[in-house]
This record gives C-alpha cells, structure tokens and sequence, in this order.
C-alpha cells in the first residue's frame, strides 16, 4: 500500500539510472541516515556507543570491503584482517612520524597502504582460485600478524609492541566522547557507502561482477582479468585499511596485533556470507548480526538461566553462546544461503503487493 | 509464513536486546561494586579458571567476615577469553553497573594496555597484581594503574638475582647465553628491555625466542635451544604454552633445572600434565607459592567452601594461581579499607577515594598474620609515587607432586628498576601530553 | 651437519603430523566438495572425548589397567565421532547441498563452533592428558658418525610411524574394498555416481566418519604429545598449507605436501628465524605453499582445472 510504485513513470535515463530508483526507498535511506545521525545520539546511552554502535560502523565498513571483494568481484579472501592492520599500523605510522599530520589525512593513508599490501597479495588470484586462493591469502594473515610483531619499526620500538594514539582532531573538532567517535565514523561509513554504491554501479563495478560470474567468459568479451582483479582487490584493501584505522584510532584508542588476527577475518567474512553477498546492505545487516549476537547471547543467557532459578556460570554461558551462535549461522546459510539481503529483498517484494498479493 | 516468523523472531529479540540493555541500575548504599573480567573458556582456561576462583573466593570471604566495615561486596563476572576487543566491551558493560565500579582487574597485559587509556577518564584504578606494563610502577604519570606487588622488570631482575647467585656472583654472568622463551604479545615482550639492561651491565647474552599464540607449536623454538645450548632458559608463558615447553624440552634433553618461569609460568596447571618431566623445574613465586597450609586457605575452606558456596572445585584451593587471584582481591578489598578509613566508615567510596585507598595500603607483618597471610607474603605499602608497594620474591621448585620453595627472598633491584620505569613513563608522559602529579596532587 | 639433520628429521616428523590432519580435509573434500575448517574442532573434540574417557572409565568400571581403559575410551570415542559426523552430515550438509563454496566452507566454521562449545561444555576446558604410553625422553643416535649424535625424539617417530600406518590402510581401504570404489566414483561425478545406484547420503556419512576416525587418531597424537586442550583446534591451521599444497583432492598430496611443509617451516625457522626476529615458520608455511600454487594453482596431485565457457 505504502510501497507502491504505479504511476511513477520515469522519463529520463538520468531518472532511470539513478542510486535508489523508487522514490520510497530513496527517502526511506535518507530518514535513516537522518535518524542516525540526530535521533540516535539522544536515545541511546555510553555503552550502547562504545560497546555496539562503534563497533558496528567501523565492522560494517569493513565487511563492506570485504563484500566488494568477496560478493562483487568473487574473490574468498580469509586475510581481511590482515588489511585492517595494514591501514592501522600505517596510519599510526604517518601521525606519529610525519609532524602536524592531520588525523583524517592518517586514516586514509593508512588505507591507501593497505590498498598497495592488498595489490601485492592480490596478484596470486590472477593463477590461483576459488578455494586455493582463499588459503592462500591466509599468507597475508600470518605474515602482516608477524610483521607489526616483529619489525620494531612498525610499532615505533615499543618495547611491548603495544601501540596507542591520542585523541583525533578534525579541522579543532577533538573526538573523545562517545557520541563524538559515534558520529565521526558514521560520517566515514556514509560517505564511504555512497562512494561504494557509485563505484558498484558504474563500469569498474560491473568488470567485477562479471568476473565473479565466469572470469573465462568475461576475458573473452575484453574485460582485463588482470586489471579487474586487481583493483577489486585494491579497493577492498582501502575499505578495509580505512575501517582497521578507525578500529585503532577510534575504537581500541591502544592495540596490538591480537586485534586484528586470523579470528577477525573470519568474522567479517561471516559478517557478508550471513548478511549477504553482492548487496551493500548486506554488509550491514551482517554486521549487525555478528558484533550483536554474541553480546546479545552473553547477557541474555543468565537472564534466562535466573528465570529457571540456575547460576549460570561464565563458562557455560561462553560454551552455550558459541553452541548457539554456530547453530544459528548454520540455520541461517540452510534456511537464506543468500543472506539477510535476500530476506530484506524478498520481504520488500512483498511489501510492494502488499495487501493485495495477486 | 517463513519470513513472517523470522519478523516476529527478530523483533522479539530485539525487545529483548533492549531489556536487556537497559536494564535498570539498582544498588544499595552499603553495597560495593567489584566487577571480575576472566576467562574460563578458550586456550587460556586453565590458567585463567584457578585465578578467578581465588578471586571471587576472597570477596565471597569478605562478605562471610561481615564485609567491609559492614559495606559488602557484591560481583559480577564477565568472560573476555583473554581477547582484548571482549576485555574492552566487558569493562564498558560492567563499568557503571550497581552504582559504578570502583576496580578493575583485567587479569591480562593487552586488556591492561587498552584499558590504561579508558580509566583515567572513567575514574575507574586498574589493579594489575603482577603483570601489566612494569613503567605503571611510577603512580605519578600512570595515576589509575597498580602492579601491585610484582612487574615483570622486578620479575626479569629478581631471575638474574637469582641465577647470579648460583653462579657466584654478578661477574660470574659474563659470557653466559640466556634464552627467553616468550609469548608473543605484550605480556612476553614486557622483560626484553629489563633483560637487555641487564644483559649490558654484566656481560651475558640474551637470546629472544617468540612463540606466537597460542603455543603449541614449539619444536623449532626447542631445536634452536638445542643448537645454542644457553645456559638457562626463562619462560615467558600462559596457558598451554607453559606445558608444552616442559615437554618440548623433555624431548630436546634440555635440563629442566636450568629453566626459570616467571609467576605466570609457575602453577600446577603447567607442570600437572608433566608430572616427572617437569621435575627440577623453577618458576619465579609473587611472594607466595601454593599455600595449601596458611591460614587464610583454611578461613576460605572453612566460611566458604563448607557451606557450599565455593566457586571452583575445593582441592583447587591454595593452588599457585588460585592464591594469585585471591591476594589480588585481597590488595583490593584493602584499598578499599584504607580509602573507608579516610572518607568514612560504612560508606560506599568513589573511584577516586579508590584510588587514594590503593595508594595508601599500609600492610605489615602483623596485619598480614591477623588476616591470616602469614608466612605467604611479606608487608606492602604503597605511595603515590609507588604503585608496586612490594619488590620481594623468591623462587619455588617443581617436585614431581608438589611446589616447594628451593630460595631465600629476592628484591628486585632499585638502583636497575626506578631509573627505567622513570624513563619510560617520563617517554609516555610526554607521548600523551601527561603532567605529573606533584606531591600536592597526591595528598587529594 | 648432524644439527642439519636433526631439524630435517624434526621437520619431517612433524610434517607426518600435519598430514594426517591434512588427511580428513581431503577426504572430505574429494567426497563432497566441501572444505571442512571443522576439522580442527573434530580433532580436539576427539581427543577431549578419548581423554576424558579413559579418565572416568576406570572410575565406573573398577578397571586398574590402563590398557584396557584406553582401549575402552578410544573406542566409546569412535562410536561418538560416528554419531558427530552422522549428525553433522544429518542436520547441516544434507541441507546444503549444491551450495557454493564459500557458503560450505562457513557452514563448516560454524559447526566448529558448535563442537568448540559442546566439547567444552561436556568434557571441561582444562588440560587433560592422554596417556597411551608414549616414550617421552629423547634418544641418540649414530653417535659414531657425529659429534653428540642426533637426537630423535621418539615420540614423534612412532606417531609419524602410526600416521603412515593410517595412511596406509585408508589406501588399501579406497582401492580395495566395495565401499572405497564407491566413494572414488562419488568423488569423479556425483550425478554419475547416483545414476548407477551409489546412494550419495550414505557415501557422505561413510566419508565423515573416516574422517572423524582421522580426527580422532590425530587428536590422540597430538593430545598425548601437547595435553588436549582448547588450543589443539588451531593445528588445523598448520595444516592448511599442507592441504593446498598437495591439491585438495589428493590422497598423497597431504603426505608429500605435509613433509614438504614440515621441513620447509623447520629449516626456515631455525636457518632464517634468527635473522629476521624469530617466530616465522606459520606464514612461512603459507609463503611456500604459495609459491608452489602459482606454479601449479591445483596443488601438487590436484586435479587439473578445466574452465569451460
């Protein structure tokens, strides 16, 4: 009823090719993005910012890096952590070597290396594929995770090979408080989003995804392998660079190598697999599912357990919120092997029948 | 019909989620808050079980001794798995639960370091009782961290002390090969720069050998030991790492008498397995070792255990790292002693009055007896510009069975340490734009 | 000299270990296609099991003998390692059927956490000791030849023994018995297999238990090596390189893959390690493997990749 699109004619190919075709959707995003930025910071409390809503933003970008690389361009990566701590050890690097560095300026440094580091571990998938590959890039993993452990250089000689920023400024804006780190990555996540959208879209876009679809065929009709590959891998590695930056600087404030292991990479591979590949919201919804749950699981369970009048102990709360958090990623690729994505998609499908389904 | 029940699912739970969240911050006035981040699941359970038992032991005790001046204690456990991103979130959940914490005890160096930025501003003192960054030592730069009674510098100094002395001397070190094992983090990296001071003043070697997360995987760390054959190994290890390098070095042939662990590395779980291949095995004591015998053991055994509110199996109890946990809580709880003393009797303190309490821990000998410490750890005061409060150690050896005490006391070295953890703190002081806290500052 | 050969032995014996890991991924993947990161979880979760058994057994039964008593766990672990890959295959593969990949592969990761949280839950999360009589001290040898001899750590070269005893016998398993045939012709052409009566549900439960037979011999070397603790789950990583290595779907690649990893970690790690700061061997691992893929993308004994348009 609400969702109906009869009578919108479009009459020009601008109108036709636009980001968000129908108008509902179009203003839907924009009241979001609104609600986002002034709604949320008056509704919610410390620990909802620093415990949920940061890491969900700066987890959503990066699992959008991930979904570039992975949904649009069919590449496995198992090494997504491992871009992360190339943007943040790199933007460490630049503000504390490089005087009067502007914060902001860091960050995207930061994600620029990562892009070249990604270009250097990408160029394996121009011969090694599918499975092979995602091994393969565990190379990266373990060597990045070495590297920051390892060469003193990366983490300026800290003798515990433990690094920490101060606080960033932007342009005298000094980001510190809860609601400041809130808004400054939702700014990043926006802009970002909407440079993802645009990029997807347009030509280098669709090289990608017709490399993911048969990368034989695609060569055939004159797309470069060579060149599709390696940018879909440059700019998931700048994705990502940007969002391990801002898990450093923004989130962590002090970190080690630890933060961005083998374990994050599967978590944000998780994050697209279950919010769905080759949909930019399903980087989001993904995000949302895996930073929440586990929380959500954690802080529930001895709720439930008082319920039947049990103590439940940490341990078997930790063990059942594994047992459950498993069982629910199995469920969910058995149930929508295409992610919460197509859930949301087919759900607006009906929605636009919606009440009359026939 | 699918996609319907998934709506209902998802909105239930999120209205769930958001009871859960918001759940309303109720306390009493006589109640004070200690939340507890451990780990009992994952690679570093076993160690990190015994520990957290000991601690939430000691407060449960607390509690049975009437509490503090009639304030009781009330707790709430957190798991972080030793994962610094799920320390952090632990510490945000619980940090302004039941009216506030007023300690925290992250019980690993990585959590530590993170946290270390977030407790000033929170007001929340940070209690590392024997691990930590070892430069937090200096209270005037890191006013919200206490190594209480043990850094790893102090750590790293007493061993050289000690194999010093069995060598006859300090100039008896000159030419010989020390290997660090160590864990590949933060908490392993911590005595390297002690070690090389050390290493330039008398002459011997240091060799550095990292074993990376979570430890399994040590036979070419081992056949590197073999190939230099250092005269004495130091271990730098948690969890299953501890064990696996006994048994690595059973089956190199390393002599077992000649490896040193840190407190960390020092416990029943490390060498149980082992059993008479980590006979003759040495390991740094925090003071105390296993305490089956003293007093405080028997009170806990006795007003805890018996009346079956124990939190861990009960032949746990006066294990190494359960005694660990246990004067980790009971430093606090004195803290919190001290800081009643000065702000008011009965009356829940702040974090700051924490802070001053920590700082202001007077211990001696007959205190300790009375509270039935006695014998298991020598007298603590602590100043603002102290946080340690305690430089004593002695080293515990590995029978086969049991843990017995082989030295006399060790202190680590001042004329070694202050200089180092001023340097250091002063280099972070100025990274952070830190003032120092002047002797006016303290007295607040 | 003798030092040289001292790290090529560890390193090979070490390679055997990986292998026999190495082994379950194949087995399952040349079966079903699918990548089976749980397989470090099985492992663990079959050697917590035969651990702890061979704890309580004496205990209920009044048995003295610690023969009989492991006897006893490790078979109560077969039949629950059975009952694991019944069930895994039951409830999520079944269901996943002609899914991608990617999608199997975090299916797998997901049913690791499951095992993770039950094995924990069930069997405790301290360390626990598996005690097959395994010699532990080290032993000299050709003394005469070098200066100190060589040092063989006889642990490992029984277990290495063992793995290639199960190798062995999985060989003779799939070219010599009814079964193995058939589990072959699943592995060349599913639909080929069906059309002539293979019934592919049974063949995929079959090739899980194997594996979990794997898993569980695995996890008692490895257990009565390190002490079976949550961290065991992580050898599945050091297998990975193996894996790839020799090609996913070969037999003999995870053995020739895992000796070439062994030895190419251990001598890194202790020819290289020193120079650049130690602690290099896991991605060194992975750098080598690396390297024979862009050379042979399939592996070692892969079989080729066809593309098709």
């Amino acid at each position: 009823m609400f969702y109906r699109e009869n009578g919108q004619f479009k009459t020009t190919y601008k109108a036709d090719q636009q980001a968000f075709v129908i108008p509902q959707d179009r203003w839907a995003i924009v009241a979001l993005v609104a609600f986002a930025f002034l709604g949320v910071p008056l509704l919610v409390d410390e620990y909802m910012f620093r415990a949920i809503l940061v890491p969900f933003l700066i987890l959503s970008l990066a699992a959008l890096g991930v979904n570039i690389l992975v949904g649009y361009c069919g590449q496995i990566t198992l090494g997504a952590g491992a871009s992360m701590a190339v943007g943040a050890y790199a933007a460490y690097n630049f503000m504390i070597r490089v005087d009067g560095m502007p914060a902001l300026a860091a960050i995207l440094l930061g994600g620029l290396m990562a892009a070249l580091a990604g270009i250097v571990f990408g160029a394996p998938s121009l011969r090694v594929r599918g499975l092979y590959l995602a091994v393969a890039t565990l190379a990266a993993q373990f060597f990045w995770d070495w590297a920051f452990l390892r060469i003193k250089w990366f983490t300026n000689n800290s003798s515990s090979g433990s690094v920490s920023v101060a606080d960033i400024n932007l342009f005298g804006w000094t980001i510190n408080s809860p609601t400041d780190k809130y808004l400054f990555c939702l700014g990043v996540l926006v802009a970002f989003s909407v440079m993802a959208k645009n990029l997807l879209r347009g030509n280098m876009g669709r090289q990608w995804m017709a490399i993911r679809d048969m990368d034989v065929a695609a060569t055939v009709i004159g797309i470069r392998p060579m060149y599709a590959k390696l940018t879909a891998f440059a700019v998931s590695s700048f994705y990502l660079g940007v969002a391990g930056a801002l898990w450093g600087f923004v989130n962590l404030g002090s970190w080690e190598p630890a933060a961005f292991s083998i374990d994050r990479s599967f978590q944000l591979l998780f994050m697209v697999i279950i919010g769905g590949l080759g949909a930019i919201s399903g980087s989001f919804f993904g995000a949302a599912f895996i930073v929440i749950l586990p929380i959500f699981l954690n802080q529930m369970l001895p709720l439930v357990g008082s319920l039947f009048g049990l103590e439940v102990s940490i341990a078997l709360v930790s063990h059942v919120e594994i047992i459950i958090f498993g069982t629910l990623i199995v469920f969910f690729l058995i149930v929508e092997p295409h992610g919460i994505a197509r859930l949301w998609a087919t759900g607006r499908e009906k929605l636009r029948l919606w009440p009359f389904p026939h | 019909m699918k996609l319907r029940k998934l709506a209902v699912t998802a909105s239930l739970a999120a209205i769930g989620l958001s009871a859960a969240l918001t759940a309303p911050a109720t306390y009493a006035a006589e109640e004070q808050f200690f939340p507890v981040l451990a780990y009992r699941t994952g690679a570093y359970a076993p160690n990190g079980a015994p520990w957290a038992n000991g601690y939430v032991d000691y407060l449960k005790l607390t509690n049975a001794r009437g509490g503090v001046n009639g304030v009781k204690i009330i707790f709430e456990e957190c798991e972080t798995g030793y994962a610094t991103d799920r320390g952090v979130e632990c510490y945000e959940r619980l940090k302004g639960k039941h009216g506030g914490a007023t300690v925290v005890q992250p019980l690993s160096t990585g959590i530590t370091f993170a946290l270390t930025e977030k407790a000033p501003v929170d007001k929340i003192p940070l209690v590392t009782a024997g691990y930590g960054r070892s430069e937090s030592q200096d209270g005037s730069v890191f006013g919200w961290n206490f190594p209480l009674i043990g850094t790893y510098w102090m750590a790293a100094d007493v061993l050289v002390q000690h194999i010093a002395k069995k060598e006859g001397g300090f100039d008896k070190l000159k030419g010989k090969k020390i290997a660090l094992v160590y864990h590949d983090s933060p908490y392993g990296k911590e005595p390297i720069a002690l070690l090389q001071e050390r290493a330039k003043m008398h002459g011997f070697e240091v060799s550095l050998l990292p074993v990376a997360h979570p430890g399994v995987e040590q036979k070419a760390t081992w056949l590197q030991i073999r190939q230099n054959k250092p005269d004495y190994v130091f271990l730098w290890g948690w969890g299953v790492m501890n064990s696996t390098s006994l048994k690595e070095a059973q089956a190199t042939g390393y002599p077992r008498e000649k490896m040193y662990g840190v407190w960390w590395a020092g416990a029943e779980p490390d060498v149980k397995d082992v059993g008479d291949g980590a006979k003759g095995y040495n390991a740094l004591a925090m003071q105390h070792g296993a305490e089956q015998g003293s007093k405080v053991v028997k009170e806990v055994l006795e007003k805890v255990h018996a009346k079956g509110q124990g939190t861990g199996p009960k032949d746990e109890v006066g294990q190494v790292l359960y005694m660990r946990g246990l004067i980790s809580a009971m430093l606090s709880v004195e803290g919190m002693r001290a800081a009643q003393a000065r702000y008011g009797k009965g009356k829940r303190i702040t974090g700051e009055q924490m802070r001053w309490g920590l700082e202001n821990i007077v211990l001696d000998q007959k205190t300790l007896d009375g509270m039935g410490f006695g014998g298991v750890m020598r007298p603590v005061q602590t100043s603002c510009l102290d946080h340690m409060g305690s430089a004593w150690a002695r080293i515990h050896t590995w029978d086969g069975k049991k843990w017995n005490f082989t030295s006399d006391w060790y202190q680590g070295d001042e004329k070694v340490l202050r200089p180092m953890v001023i340097s250091t703190a002063g280099k972070y002081a100025e990274e952070k734009k830190i003032v120092r806290r002047t002797a006016e500052d303290c007295k607040k | 000299m003798a030092f040289f050969l001292e790290t090529l032995l560890g390193g090979l014996m070490s390679g055997m270990l990986y292998s026999l890991v190495a082994l379950g991924f194949v087995l399952i993947f040349k079966a079903s296609g699918v990548f089976n990161f749980a397989q470090g979880a099985m492992v663990l979760f079959a050697a917590l099991a035969m651990a702890r058994f061979s704890e309580w057994i004496p205990g209920w039964l009044g048995i003295e003998s610690l023969f009989v008593a492991n006897v006893l766990a490790f078979a109560v672990a077969v039949v629950i390692m059975f009952v694991v890959a019944w069930l895994i295959e039951r409830l999520a593969l079944r269901h996943l059927v002609n899914q991608e990949g990617a999608t199997l592969l975090m299916a797998t990761l997901g049913i690791a956490y499951v095992l993770d949280g039950i094995g924990q839950t069930i069997f405790g999360s301290a360390i626990y000791k598996i005690d097959v009589g395994m010699p532990k001290e080290p032993v000299m040898m050709l003394e005469s030849v070098f200066e100190g001899g060589i040092l063989i750590n006889k642990e490992d070269f029984i277990a290495a023994l063992i793995a290639a005893l199960l190798v062995i016998s999985l060989s003779i398993f799939f070219q010599k018995t009814a079964t193995g045939r058939a589990l072959r012709a699943v592995a060349d052409d599913h639909q080929a297999a069906q059309s002539i009566g293979i019934p592919l549900d049974r063949i995929w439960v079959i090739v899980w238990c194997v594996a979990g037979i794997t898993a569980l011999v695995a996890g008692i070397i490895w257990g009565s090596k390190l002490g079976v603790q949550f961290s065991l789950s992580t050898i599945a990583l050091r297998a990975l390189p193996v894996v790839i290595l020799g090609g996913l779907t070969s037999v003999p690649g995870a053995i020739i893959g895992g000796l070439i990893i062994g030895v190419g970690e251990k001598l890194s790690e202790v020819y290289l390690g020193p120079f650049v700061g130690g602690g290099i061997e896991i991605w060194f691992a992975y750098m080598l493997a690396l390297v024979f893929l862009l050379f042979r993308p399939q592996g070692l004994f892969g079989e080729k990749i066809i593309d098709r348009v």
